[in-house]
């Protein structure tokens, strides 16, 4: 699966993109979210509790209970403060 | 119609572009975002000298034309436009456009605030402000584009 990272949380994380596989287990944007949690202290610290963050799949909005499959799109972003 | 680009736009000759040649059109209601030369925080202003309006390519065009359909179901409208820029601009400079024709005046300026509320809390954009040292900060989202939001969730029903 496809991980864009975009504004804060790509610098804080440190790319843009990368490539992740799902275990068997991965199902939902929390799975997801808390599988990139394991990467490292960067991502905890991206990815923490008191952190609001916005996920999209496939270029959607979603939220934690969404399902997940490998080849999905899925992007990880603050909110949003274009205009 | 929605444009995402880096290049500068001219108000005037989008306006005109839009309105020729349909003349069921009997008002045009447009709104210019500019990047602003100061932030207003809690305790005090800082200069703002530039930013830079981060996107995401594909999901910022699909949202914008989500928007769009929205609006048009919403309102009578002959014709939209919205052009948003990213990429590093100055103070002083554009970065958004909307711009509403419709047969009367009503439609026209209701929808182009629907669309700029609309824009401001569902367009994957996040700017990234330069003060005059050249320090770069993410601006935050704000409660308030929020509440602008339900105002229009409300008035659905």
């Amino acid at each position: 699966m496809k991980v864009l990272y975009f504004a804060w949380l790509r610098t804080k994380i440190g790319c843009a993109e990368e490539e992740i596989s799902l275990p068997e287990n991965v199902k939902t944007v929390a799975d997801v979210l808390d599988l990139l949690r394991t990467k490292g202290d960067a991502y905890v610290e991206a990815l923490g509790e008191d952190k609001v963050i916005r996920v999209a799949v496939n270029q959607d909005y979603a939220p934690l209970d969404h399902p997940v499959k490998q080849g999905d799109e899925f992007a990880i972003f603050p909110p949003v403060t274009g205009g | 119609m929605i444009r995402v680009q880096a290049e500068n736009f001219d108000v005037g000759a989008e306006i005109n572009a839009l309105s020729e040649g349909n003349t069921a059109i009997g008002g045009i209601c447009s709104f210019v975002g500019l990047v602003r030369d100061f932030q207003h925080t809690k305790d005090d202003d800082t200069r703002v000298s530039a930013m830079t309006l981060e996107h995401y390519p594909g999901m910022t065009e699909k949202k914008l034309a989500e928007i769009e359909e929205i609006a048009r179901q919403r309102w009578p409208l002959e014709d939209v436009l919205i052009i948003h820029r990213y990429g590093r601009m100055e103070a002083g400079e554009n970065i958004v456009l909307v711009v509403t024709a419709s047969a009367h005046r009503k439609a026209a300026f209701e929808s182009a605030e629907f669309l700029m509320d609309y824009l401001k809390t569902k367009a994957p954009f996040w700017k990234l402000e330069e003060d005059d040292q050249g320090q770069g900060k993410w601006v935050d989202a704000r409660d308030a584009d929020d509440h602008a939001l339900t105002k229009w969730e409300k008035s659905q029903l």
